[in-house]
């Protein structure tokens, strides 16, 4: 199995608590990797290691290193916005930029210097197709993006995502604000687009964990308990705590 | 205290503050309107708000100097406070560490709350000496530091506590993950800033300045102490001007025995209420049809 980020011995901890201890775990590369667990074990903190939106927190403490493609990203300094732009990120809601629906895809586009004006529109039309929303939108691109669906406006989070051309796409729970309908539009989508990126999604609903996970992560209090392909994961569980939680017995 | 207990009972008297409140701005403006109406009649409206012509013994009020050193004192005031005011927020809610929120907080409900006599005292120790020693100097002219320029600043730190308070609220009730949708796209901090957070802040950012520059308008005292209080257009900030508060708190109550004197003041505070109220609707209007936009 190929390996697109490599996760090796980090530790987290903000003030005095400790989020992360001792995470060790490679993510395959072209696979949906779901990292389960309850609430507050630290799995949406482990997400914002990788693409460092942890460092806007304050009075963090962090030890460890993080590999993407071999390359150390976790301690570099230089070129943040670039590791970043390697990442599209979903977060558990919509947060659409306060501006039009055209320019909610456009804008990505053009913090990283793409001017021509034919070659935006074009990208455009094709990121959000690539989520099939253009045929919702495509007469009212000019519309605030806030008047859109909450699921209409997830996909149009993923396009905008998906438009500044990542590697990874990492998402945070990203269907817990929406209708099933929407819910299972995104999911299908993930499937499709693990051709072409690698995914990392963050979740506490076990059965979507079963529908779209290739390998899965289980996180309790900051450590990883196990973790394993789906086949693995689910149906030979080696851990007393995996085994509980997958039977709903844990507590 | 059973009849309390009565909904229409009750409803009624909701009914009734809401329309005190509502009657209030008309009942002053009608009353303001009702008292000035002798000097509306003596004299043309466009000699009282354009002419400069002040001679109250031979009738003759032109209020265009008075609406003119207002107008000026309150713009450039918002020209100094409002740049402060915003960078102040942006530095305080998205880089600095929260600690220095916590300290300066109080130091803003402080500066808020002193009185404003103080600021007056303050601008006649201070500032008005600095303009007559060492800024108007600099630039080769002589003045007594009695002044527009003296005016507008005393009134920019007299503003900066009320918008920089509004903008600090409307920076923080912007959620943390708006600004964090745009990095995590490769965007940096200052374009997020100037992309985002600043287009998503416009409406209140709008909203503080139009209550700052309200604030300032109607601000009396202080700035009657450091203003100089000469009728005449200003040809430069350093010379002293005459704003419409000043002039109704100069000389209300003083010369009522030259006829349409009052009257006159009374036209003045009309001209006070009247402008502050524009500026408000304007600023509704820029507001209502941005947030269509977003």
């Amino acid at each position: 199995m190929e390996y697109k980020i490599s996760i090796q011995n980090l530790n987290l901890s903000i003030g005095k608590n400790k989020i992360l201890k001792d995470i060790n775990l490679n993510i395959p590369k072209n696979q949906v990797t779901v990292i389960l667990g309850p609430s507050g074990c630290g799995k949406t903190t482990l997400l914002k290691c990788l693409n460092r939106l942890i460092d806007l927190e304050e009075n963090v403490n962090i030890s460890g290193n993080i590999f993407l493609d071999g390359e150390d990203i976790l301690h570099t300094k230089s070129d943040l916005p670039g590791i970043r732009k390697k990442m599209g990120l979903l977060s558990q809601r919509p947060y659409p930029l306060p501006m039009n629906i055209y320019d909610n895809i456009a804008y990505g586009l053009r913090i990283n210097g793409l001017h021509n004006k034919h070659l935006i529109c074009e990208s455009v039309e094709n990121h959000l197709k690539q989520v099939s929303l253009w045929d919702e939108v495509k007469d009212r691109l000019k519309e605030p993006a806030s008047r859109l669906s909450i699921g209409q406006q997830q996909r149009l989070c993923l396009a905008r995502g998906l438009a500044v051309e990542p590697e990874i796409i990492l998402a945070d729970e990203p269907t817990s604000a929406l209708d099933p309908l929407s819910s299972t539009a995104i999911e299908k989508k993930f499937i499709e687009l693990k051709q072409d990126y690698t995914l990392v999604m963050v979740t506490h609903i076990l059965r979507q964990a079963r529908r779209i996970a290739d390998y899965v992560v289980f996180m309790y209090l900051g450590e990883i308990v196990e973790h394993g392909t789906a086949d693995e994961f689910f149906n030979h569980p080696k851990q007393e705590q995996t085994k509980a939680y997958l039977q709903g017995t844990f507590n | 205290m059973r009849f309390l207990k009565n909904e229409r009972f009750l409803n009624f008297f909701m009914y009734l503050f809401l329309g005190i409140i509502i009657a209030m701005p008309i009942i002053i403006i009608a009353g303001l309107f009702y008292k000035s109406e002798s000097v509306l009649h003596a004299n043309s409206l466009s000699d009282l708000l354009f002419s400069t012509e002040w001679k109250p013994f031979q009738g003759k009020f032109g209020f265009y100097s008075y609406i003119y050193s207002s107008v000026l004192v309150t713009m450039l005031a918002l020209l100094i406070s409002v740049p402060i005011c915003l960078l102040a927020a942006i530095y305080l809610t998205q880089y600095a560490k929260s600690v220095y929120l916590k300290v300066i907080q109080p130091v803003i409900d402080i500066l808020a709350g002193i009185p404003s006599i103080i600021f007056g005292v303050w601008g006649i120790l201070v500032i008005v000496p600095l303009i007559s020693k060492y800024l108007a100097p600099f630039f080769g002219i002589e003045t007594a530091g009695y002044s527009i320029l003296a005016g507008a600043i005393v009134l920019s730190v007299m503003i900066i506590p009320f918008i920089l308070n509004i903008l600090l609220e409307i920076f923080k009730s912007i959620s943390k993950e708006l600004p964090q949708a745009s990095i995590a796209l490769g965007a940096t901090k200052w374009q997020t800033i100037k992309y985002v957070v600043l287009r998503k802040a416009f409406p209140g950012i709008i909203s503080s300045i139009v209550f700052g520059l309200s604030r300032a308008f109607g601000e009396t005292i202080a700035v009657l102490m450091v203003v100089g209080n000469v009728a005449q257009i200003p040809s430069n900030i350093f010379q002293p001007g005459y704003p419409l508060p000043a002039l109704i708190a100069n000389n209300y109550g003083e010369m009522l025995s030259i006829p349409n004197y009052d009257s006159a003041l009374m036209f003045a505070a009309l001209i006070l209420l009247v402008i502050v109220l524009f500026f408000n609707l304007a600023a509704r209007m820029l507001i209502s049809r941005y947030e269509t936009k977003l």
